[in-house]
């Protein structure tokens, strides 16, 4: 499964080349070019000879991590957090650098906690990594100051559609682009695979520059908190309701003619959809919609609970609703008007 | 002064992205007076007037800040993020005011210790009877805005959204008056200044403007306990030195307080350490844009009743005539 594949692979910011290799891979003789910016973007072009409009479609590569800061006498790692909460971090298995070195955060016996210990987070500062290594100097044989240290997670499918991964936010975007790029579509399109999403949307800021679409429709993977002691109008999302559509968000005020244009698809054809319930957040749309003298964006997203964990959940029906709303939105008339 | 038009202006429900209403107005006052006026992709009103010059780009923004539905409880209860920067304690007891002209009223319950106030505990009532009641009127994804009525008081002016339709008020005024402009001029009503100058943005990489010049409110600075800047009520056109978004650049400065001086229109210098206007993402369009703003000192911004002085207003549209007629 295509899914399994990318949420397997590791690319966390600056790091993304396993995940933009699979892409590759998975669109070579699909497309008619592939190429790979400066700064690490996974560019494609489809029918690139068709006249009228020409659609974007959007997604970023990189995923949320640690990254080596300092390696200790013991031969221990002290990190630093790209967009990881420090509450989940204790016990915390891991892959360190490109060798994927199994590591682990360790933390006090609790035989040994005081009762303060026990009543607190622990600081991010106080923790360490732990990849069974004795010496700085052995360590050292292993990891550089500067690797990347992923979630170790394994792809699992479990309840009735329902998958648990890390790196859903936002290889679920991948995958939609490269099954939709599969389609036989009538539109110029251009895929674009970011990298640098997480830590402010770099790579897109570049993308965007030398882009000339008419439309950006950008994939994600977005929060979902339905769950048990959430307040109704704090959940954002509903996994399992339908793909969401962003109304606004930090980065972006999304255009209301497209977002009622795919809306109008959503219910002809009876795909389930939802809004995504909050203003909080951002995406590459942010980057896209200013671009040279501004290009409009829909921002659509599958809903994941527990993101920028290891264990991130998704609805399998949400990640096919996406893909089925977008192609029928790419089928309709809505876009040739 | 064409008070009514102000007032005008200052009713529209223009909130960030959803500005086509004050473009209806606008529109509407300028179109005879320019040789195009066009919408841009972001929403931007682009009104060229023709001339012989170097090409200027002016620069107010149309929107204002709002609340966007997030939500409606079962209860009829409407939950909602910020567009802009928004103050709970602002809103708090505030009536807000939809497109389709319902009402919303912001309030949260419990409010043990007044200093907890928060968004996320604060909801809007529309006095619906349940959701289905609520959803007739409401739907997620819109927007309102502070409900307060336009009001001259006196020699002040006091209003929702002065920031920035006075902006845009003084350049549809100087526009009006202008005989024999010596640039190149864009109007430019931008849209989204509020969320971050995403409007400006657009319009200055279309345009590709040799100078910047946008009209927006600065704080003034006269209040009881008013920590010290020079701006304030009363005290004339004020030309901005800098704020967060830019540093003014000397040449439009200079321009701007010799033509305050050679025709004798009243000025003052203004600086802002917090917020930023349109101008900070023009001046920094492909490879740099020489920018300046004219500011209207104003109290209470970002609130239900934002103020400032009508003759202050008045030095603004004479010092843009007067900048405008007169070459760098």
């Amino acid at each position: 499964m295509l899914l399994e594949k990318l949420t397997s692979a590791c690319g966390l910011p600056g790091f993304e080349d396993e995940v933009r290799d699979i892409i590759k891979a998975e669109l070579e003789g699909i497309v008619d070019s592939i190429k790979v910016d400066r700064i690490g973007n996974l560019i494609v072009t489809k029918n690139s000879q068709a006249s009228g409009t020409h659609i974007a479609l959007s997604a970023h590569m990189d995923e949320v991590g640690l990254c080596v800061k300092s390696i200790n006498a013991d031969g221990t790692i002290k990190f630093v957090s790209w967009g990881v909460d420090q509450r989940l971090l204790p016990s915390m298995r891991l892959l360190v650098g490109e060798k994927k070195i199994p590591g682990v955060i360790g933390t006090k016996p609790i035989h040994l906690q005081s009762e303060a210990d026990r009543g607190s987070v622990y600081d991010i500062n106080s923790m360490f990594i732990d990849i069974g290594c004795n010496k700085k100097e052995e360590t050292e044989k292993h990891v550089s100051l500067g690797d990347f240290i992923a979630f170790e997670s394994k792809f699992t499918e479990f309840g009735e559609s329902k998958i648990k991964a890390k790196a859903l936010d936002d290889r679920v975007g991948c995958a939609a682009i490269i099954e939709i790029l599969k389609m036989d579509l009538p539109y110029k399109m251009t895929g674009i695979f970011c990298v640098q999403e997480e830590v402010g949307l770099r790579g897109s800021a570049v993308a965007a520059k030398g882009l000339h679409a008419d439309l950006v429709i950008n994939f994600e993977g977005t929060i979902c908190a339905d769950t048990e002691g959430v307040p109704v109008h704090e959940h954002v999302t509903t996994s399992g309701a339908g793909p969401c559509l962003s109304l606004m968000d930090r980065s972006s005020i999304y255009n209301k003619k497209y977002i009622e244009s795919i809306v109008a698809v959503a219910e002809k054809n009876k795909i389930p959809y939802q809004y995504r319930r909050t203003a909080m957040g951002g995406t590459d749309a942010g980057s896209y919609h200013t671009a040279g003298a501004g290009i409009p964006c829909i921002g659509i997203a599958v809903p994941c609970r527990y993101i920028h964990s290891p264990v991130s959940v998704m609805d399998k029906n949400d990640y096919e609703n996406l893909v089925k709303l977008v192609a029928q939105y790419l089928k309709s008339e809505a876009l040739t008007k | 002064m064409n008070k009514e038009l102000l007032k005008k202006l200052c009713a529209v429900n223009g909130v960030s992205g959803h500005e086509g209403p004050v473009i209806d107005v606008i529109r509407d006052e300028i179109k005879d007076l320019v040789d195009s006026c066009t919408v841009d992709a972001m929403g931007n009103l682009i009104a060229h007037k023709k001339g012989a010059g170097k090409k200027m780009m002016l620069a107010g923004h149309m929107d204002q800040i709002g609340l966007m539905i997030t939500f409606i409880s079962d209860e009829g209860f409407l939950h909602f993020g910020t567009i802009g920067g928004m103050s709970p304690t602002i809103c708090y007891g505030t009536r807000f005011v939809f497109p389709n002209g319902t009402i919303g009223v912001c309030y949260t319950e419990r409010l043990d210790d007044p200093k907890a106030i928060t968004f996320d505990k604060m909801y809007l009532d529309i006095g619906a009877k349940d959701k289905e009641d609520a959803e007739k009127y409401v739907k997620i994804g819109d927007v309102c805005t502070f409900a307060a009525e336009p009001t001259v008081n006196g020699g002040a002016f006091i209003s929702p959204a002065i920031d920035d339709r006075m902006g845009c008020f003084i350049m549809i005024e100087a526009l009006k008056k202008l005989k024999n402009p010596a640039y190149d001029l864009y109007f430019v009503f931008t849209s989204q200044e509020e969320v971050g100058l995403r409007g400006a943005k657009t319009a200055a990489f279309a345009i590709e403007p040799d100078y910047g010049l946008s009209f927006d409110v600065t704080i003034s600075a006269d209040t009881p306990k008013s920590r010290k800047f020079p701006s304030k009520m009363y005290g004339g056109a004020a030309i901005k030195l800098k704020d967060a978004s830019l540093l003014c650049h000397p040449t439009m400065i200079n321009h701007l307080e010799k033509c305050a001086k050679d025709a004798n229109i009243k000025y003052q210098f203004e600086i802002l350490e917090a917020g930023g206007t349109d101008s900070g993402a023009i001046h920094v369009n492909k490879g740099g844009v020489p920018s300046g703003v004219i500011s209207i000192a104003s109290r209470y911004i970002h609130s239900p009743n934002e103020m400032c002085a009508l003759s202050d207003v008045e030095d603004c549209i004479n010092l843009t005539v007067k900048a405008l007629e007169t070459a760098i």
